[in-house]
């Protein structure tokens, strides 16, 4: 046998070569040569070498402390929303309808959080929450609970987070409902034959179903939250103070606000390296999963 | 243990259902005895599945009642019935060892630990998953998790009465025939009730001593296999089992004699009462219908003949309706043209469908 040597497939994927390189490749080099140079406009760079990540990961500098400060922001914020919204999206999904007209109204209303752009979602939140003409604000004020999120760290964040919860709980509970659609009614029948309580059936058949759409939703509430910017941004600003300063707030700050270029490449460059290292971590569990899958179908 | 009783017991999916075709379930009285082995045998869409969740308590019936021995049962729901049952498809708890899914049924009625291992033990010494006791459910096989469904039926000292529904759908077929002796053989051992719904006859004929036969949402038949193959109560009935299925002639009946187009058949019984209806027909098993040289018997055309292996089977043309007839092993067949036998003794005539018994030929006959 001989073998063909031809090389014209390659200008067929010739498009997607410099599609993928001016998109992202070029992007992310050019961030990688700001990240080892600093300047003080001009356009004039210096060679800096690592000294951005040195100081970078180092908590006790300005930069470190502020870094780790919204990383570990960002952390709290992501577990919180993931506390909240998984077992509360697992509670909607088992609720909703299983048939009838119910059904689409259900669906149609949980979707609508979903198609709303995110940064009208901050803006209404904006002004639902304020306390001087928000429904929601106003409300509060007058039960007599002092509640001003521009004013009150702790307020921010609960006005945030539930802003998040209503903005994205609907996803977690689609998934979960898809995954719980997908279990034949058999199962649900030998459990009452075999005398299941309802929380049996819970444990042994509907979060076992849902486990891998679980894990999707996990891994996209992880990373969208870890992520945020515009809803908070247009809500509080990163305010008060630095209450609400996550690290793609403060990864803007850095850059368009102060334009430490330098800095915020740096920066980037790390929290993009966390977040892949998190989606690795979820590849693995899940692959992990599917093979747990396939040796028992086998 | 229990005998069930089917109690002008009638469903219908629908809310207000007047017509009998808004019933899913026409009204049915039926009488399931203490450790019997039933078939419950139709096409699909007939409402054996329905019957089947309606005894097992997962469906309420629109109408009538259900009672276990004497105890009306209509209203109580499936936990608090005596009853198991297998699904089509194999239900085992995924994240559970074999072990722990035959003893969840008596965990979830709080059976002392020592008394439900034993229990377990046994069960699975029946059908033979000790060896597999530890292991995770989900990583067995199709036959397996279908042995383990059962086997969390069995596992109840109290279990009644067994509900297979099409049970052997997703089974390889070379292990079909080895896990239905085990059926068999569980019924042997336990005297328990089994009803086992299947489309397919030659599951219903191997299991089941008697065999229901559901046209439609209404039984058509109740009997042996014999019964179901010698004298079929309805041309459905002569249709569906049996392979290939009985011939239905429309025909003329005058007395004691059968006219088919110009021919005439001569009966063995005398037909002088048959209900005033234009649909009379005449059912014989393609067994005993043979094949004779041309010349004698009813003139036929020879479509083809088929080999299935024990028998020929051929297909012949007469006045236009086809019809399977068996070829004697001696014959040999020239040409297209042949004759045809009707076995007297196994000729059924139907009105309107239904079996007609006619009477006996008497001196005084015509």
């Amino acid at each position: 046998m001989t073998k063909t040597l031809n090389n014209k497939a390659w200008l067929l994927v010739l498009p997607v070569f410099l599609i993928v390189a001016f998109s992202a490749v070029l992007p992310l080099m050019t961030v990688v040569n700001y990240s080892v140079q600093d300047t003080f406009g001009n356009n004039q760079f210096f060679w800096n070498g690592v000294g951005w990540f040195q100081e970078l990961l180092d908590p006790s500098t300005d930069l470190g402390g502020r870094f780790f400060d919204s990383l570990w922001r960002t952390l709290l914020f992501s577990a919180i929303i993931l506390l909240i919204e998984v077992p509360l999206g697992i509670a909607v999904a088992l609720s909703m309808p299983r048939e009838g007209w119910t059904v689409a109204l259900s669906l149609v209303l949980m979707a609508l959080p979903l198609l709303i752009p995110w940064n009208v979602v901050g803006t209404i939140w904006q002004v639902f929450a304020r306390s001087d003409i928000g429904l929601l604000g106003w409300v509060v004020n007058h039960l007599g609970i002092d509640y001003n999120y521009t004013g009150d760290p702790l307020d921010a964040w609960i006005t945030i987070i539930v802003m998040d919860v209503w903005h994205w709980t609907s996803l977690v509970a689609l998934l979960c409902y898809a995954g719980l659609k997908s279990i034949p009614d058999a199962y649900y029948q030998a459990a009452r034959i075999d005398g299941a309580s309802r929380w049996a059936v819970f444990r042994t058949i509907q979060l076992p179903k849902m486990r891998r759409v679980l894990l999707i939703a996990v891994l996209l509430r992880f990373m969208d939250s870890f992520m945020i910017y515009t809803e908070p941004f247009v809500l509080t600003g990163g305010g008060p103070g630095n209450a609400t300063t996550f690290l793609s707030i403060d990864l803007v700050k850095l850059a368009l606000g102060q334009f430490d270029l330098g800095k915020a490449a740096a920066m980037s460059l790390v929290y993009n390296l966390i977040i892949l290292a998190i989606c690795w971590v979820f590849y693995t569990i899940m692959t992990n999963v599917d093979a747990q899958k396939e040796r028992a179908e086998a | 243990m229990a005998r069930i009783t089917l109690d002008h017991l009638a469903h219908a999916y629908k809310p207000n259902p007047q017509a009998p075709q808004d019933y899913a379930l026409k009204e049915i009285n039926h009488v399931w005895s203490q450790g019997g082995a039933y078939a419950l045998l139709g096409p699909s869409g007939c409402g054996k599945t329905t019957l089947l969740n309606i005894i097992s308590g997962l469906v309420r019936p629109t109408r009538g009642r259900i009672l276990f021995d004497d105890r009306d049962v209509t209203d109580l729901p499936t936990e608090a019935r005596n009853i198991a049952q297998v699904f089509q498809f194999p239900v085992v708890y995924d994240t559970m060892t074999v072990r722990e899914n035959l003893a969840f049924p008596l965990k979830n009625r709080h059976v002392p630990r020592d008394k439900t291992a034993q229990r377990v033990e046994e069960i699975a010494r029946l059908l033979d998953l000790t060896s597999v006791l530890n292991r995770k459910a989900s990583n067995l096989t199709a036959d397996m998790k279908q042995k383990i469904s059962l086997g969390r039926g069995l596992v109840r000292p109290d279990v009644a009465a067994i509900l297979f529904d099409e049970p052997l759908t997703v089974i390889d077929p070379h292990l079909k025939w080895q896990l239905r002796s085990t059926l068999k053989e569980i019924h042997r051992a336990l005297d328990i009730t089994m009803i086992y719904v299947t489309h397919d006859q030659t599951e219903a004929l191997t299991f089941a001593d008697k065999v229901v036969v559901m046209h439609d949402g209404a039984v058509v038949q109740t009997g042996t296999p014999d019964e179901l193959f010698e004298r079929p109560a309805h041309t459905f009935v002569g249709h569906f089992i049996g392979s290939p299925g009985m011939n239905i002639l429309p025909c003329r009946v005058e007395g004691a004699t059968a006219y088919l187009g110009n021919e005439s058949v001569a009966l063995q019984r005398g037909y002088r009462s048959l209900p005033g209806t234009d649909r009379i027909e005449l059912g014989i098993r393609p067994e005993f219908v043979r094949l004779q040289p041309k010349g004698t018997g009813l003139p036929v055309r020879i479509r083809r003949i088929d080999d299935i292996g024990r028998a020929r089977i051929a297909r012949v043309e007469m006045n236009g309706r086809v019809l399977a007839a068996s070829v004697p092993e001696n014959l040999s067949v020239s040409g297209d043209e042949a004759g045809l036998h009707l076995d007297p003794h196994h000729i059924h005539i139907y009105a309107d469908g239904h079996l007609v018994a006619g009477e006996a030929l008497g001196g005084h006959a015509t």
